[in-house]
């Protein structure tokens, strides 16, 4: 299911100067935002979690995942090389498998990371909170790769869908629609962060069964449609 | 001995049919697929290549489907036309994951680049590449495992003469090691030089199959319309229908000019300056009206 060879191109594509850049420039910025606010602030339980929820799982998390997520195989698509995976003896499915490993891989390196470093800065991981977000962050990861993995897969417009998913439905919607809140990844694990957590810092609309179902069908439902979709793909000819 | 099979092919996008109802059976040998740009070749090759499936008929190679059919691949080596290909990595690192690809290894790649003759850039990145290089190496990549069958679209685009001929000369030794090569073109000089058999679609229809030298023919047999200007229009006419060569005149009073159409060629070609000068006619234009290749291929569909 897992082809080395496949991971190793889309690492190197994904983590290639330019990306690599805007991946690393969210985490920074969270990382100096988190300093700057302890400083001016000093350790507080609930600005810790205003911070991680606020800006690191609502936001950073989600983008980093359209990163990645569809960079693991939209521009391949794109230009035409994947042709040279599509031109050997390989399942496409075990394609997909690998370009989410390896998705999932950087958007928790990317994002999980620094929200625990970030929580670590705010209040020392008060009352749990920097582990909870952290958790969140990788649960979110899974499902975020994968959902961004299909786009990239689908469409050629996929970052910009992307962004929109995370931006105006998960931040926008999920904020103002309490029903949006229900189907958004978000949401979900932060199911799972309460439950790490617990207490009322770190709450979520969503139940914790029902989340981790959802999460687990969106992410399984999600890579075998992209698993799908490539083994159908109709690569357009010059002409 | 690998031979694919085009059974009665047809692909349409929308409303447009870019392959209509195409029949062809590719052996071992070197095979060039001939016709204008929009032709349909593309098309064609990427449904050989199992990256579009036919809207109907099928492609076979040695009986067995090439849509959806990824164990096909230990057969099949491509080059695609397009340009793009990992450009972050070096030549070397490309093929010996294409070799990998393959479950083959440093050997099968290190080979394939020296068939290649790229061994001299292999560590340089691809994005430093030359056009001519680009092609090397994406030739290296599709040699790597030794299919059966090659196939290459427009292989020979932005090449300069030296690497192309680099490149004929390795197809050609495919050919002679009893592989089926394929690879299309849009320019006739290039297809005669190196295959032994032409397919010719004009259109998304097969327009011609067979010998080049038969195609040659076809194609330089085919009536000449040439536009003449000269002093003496009239006179000119007269003395040029009374040669055999030559079918048929019409003075066209609009252009001021003669609208010729020769039926032999080279003979036409001697008789013009011959039959001007005898009658002290000076010329002052002669252009071929129908030169230009996609005539030649509108030609070869009405044959």
């Amino acid at each position: 299911m897992y082809d080395p060879t496949v991971a190793r191109l889309t690492y190197r594509a994904l983590l290639g100067r330019k990306r690599a850049l805007v991946l690393g420039a969210l985490p920074l910025l969270l990382i100096v935002i988190s300093i700057a606010v302890r400083a001016l602030t000093g350790a507080d339980d609930q600005t810790a979690a205003d911070v991680l929820g606020g800006l690191a799982l609502a936001t950073m998390v989600p983008i980093i995942g359209v990163i990645a997520g569809t960079g693991a195989i939209g521009p391949e698509i794109d230009d035409g090389s994947v042709v040279y995976l599509l031109s050997k003896p390989l399942k496409r499915p075990t394609i997909i498998f690998t370009k989410l490993i390896v998705a999932i891989a950087v958007t928790m390196v990317f994002s999980a990371l620094p929200t625990l470093l970030a929580g670590l800065i705010l209040n020392g991981n008060g009352q749990q909170i920097a582990v909870a977000y952290t958790v969140a962050a990788l649960v979110a990861s899974i499902a975020y790769a994968a959902l961004f993995l299909l786009l990239g897969t689908v469409s050629r417009h996929a970052v910009v869908f992307g962004l929109v998913y995370a931006l105006v439905w998960e931040a926008l919607f999920g904020s103002l629609v309490p029903g949006a809140r229900t189907l958004s990844v978000q949401q979900w694990s932060l199911a799972v962060a309460h439950k790490v957590a617990g207490g009322d810092l770190v709450t979520s609309d969503v139940g914790l069964t029902t989340a981790t179902t959802l999460l687990v069908v969106v992410t399984v439902l999600a890579t075998w449609y992209a698993g799908r979709k490539l083994r159908t793909l109709t690569l357009a000819g010059e002409e | 001995m690998t031979t694919l099979s085009i059974d009665h092919v047809s692909r349409w996008f929308g409303n447009v049919v870019a392959v209509n109802d195409i029949t062809m059976t590719i052996g071992p040998g070197v095979t060039g697929l001939l016709g204008p740009n929009g032709a349909g070749k593309s098309t064609l090759i990427n449904m050989m290549g199992g990256f579009l499936a036919p809207s109907t008929g099928s492609v076979t190679l040695d009986g067995r489907p090439v849509w959806r059919n990824e164990q096909i691949y230990r057969q099949i080596g491509i080059v695609p036309e397009r340009e793009a290909m990992y450009d972050f990595l070096t030549g070397r690192e490309f093929v010996v994951a294409n070799a990998e690809l393959h479950g083959l290894g440093d050997k099968a790649a290190r080979q394939a680049l020296a068939t290649v003759e790229m061994e001299y850039a292999q560590d340089r990145k691809i994005s430093t590449y030359s056009k001519g290089m680009r092609q090397r190496v994406k030739m290296a990549s599709a040699l790597v495992h030794e299919p059966s069958l090659l196939l290459l679209d427009e292989p020979f685009n932005g090449m300069d003469p030296r690497q192309r001929m680099q490149l004929m000369d390795l197809l050609r030794r495919m050919g002679d090691e009893g592989r089926t090569v394929l690879f299309s073109s849009h320019i006739l000089e290039e297809v005669e030089q190196l295959a032994w058999h032409i397919e010719v679609i004009v259109a998304g229809r097969h327009a011609a199959s067979g010998d080049f030298r038969r195609i040659r023919r076809l194609m330089t047999d085919r009536p000449h319309r040439y536009l003449v200007r000269s002093s003496d229009d009239r006179a000119l006419a007269a003395a040029l229908i009374a040669d055999p060569s030559t079918s048929g005149i019409e003075v066209d009073l609009a252009e001021g000019a003669l609208r010729v159409q020769a039926v032999d060629f080279g003979r036409f070609t001697t008789l013009l300056p011959r039959v001007a000068r005898e009658h002290g006619i000076r010329l002052l234009t002669v252009s071929p009206s129908d030169e230009s290749l996609e005539s030649v291929f509108s030609y070869l569909v009405a044959a």
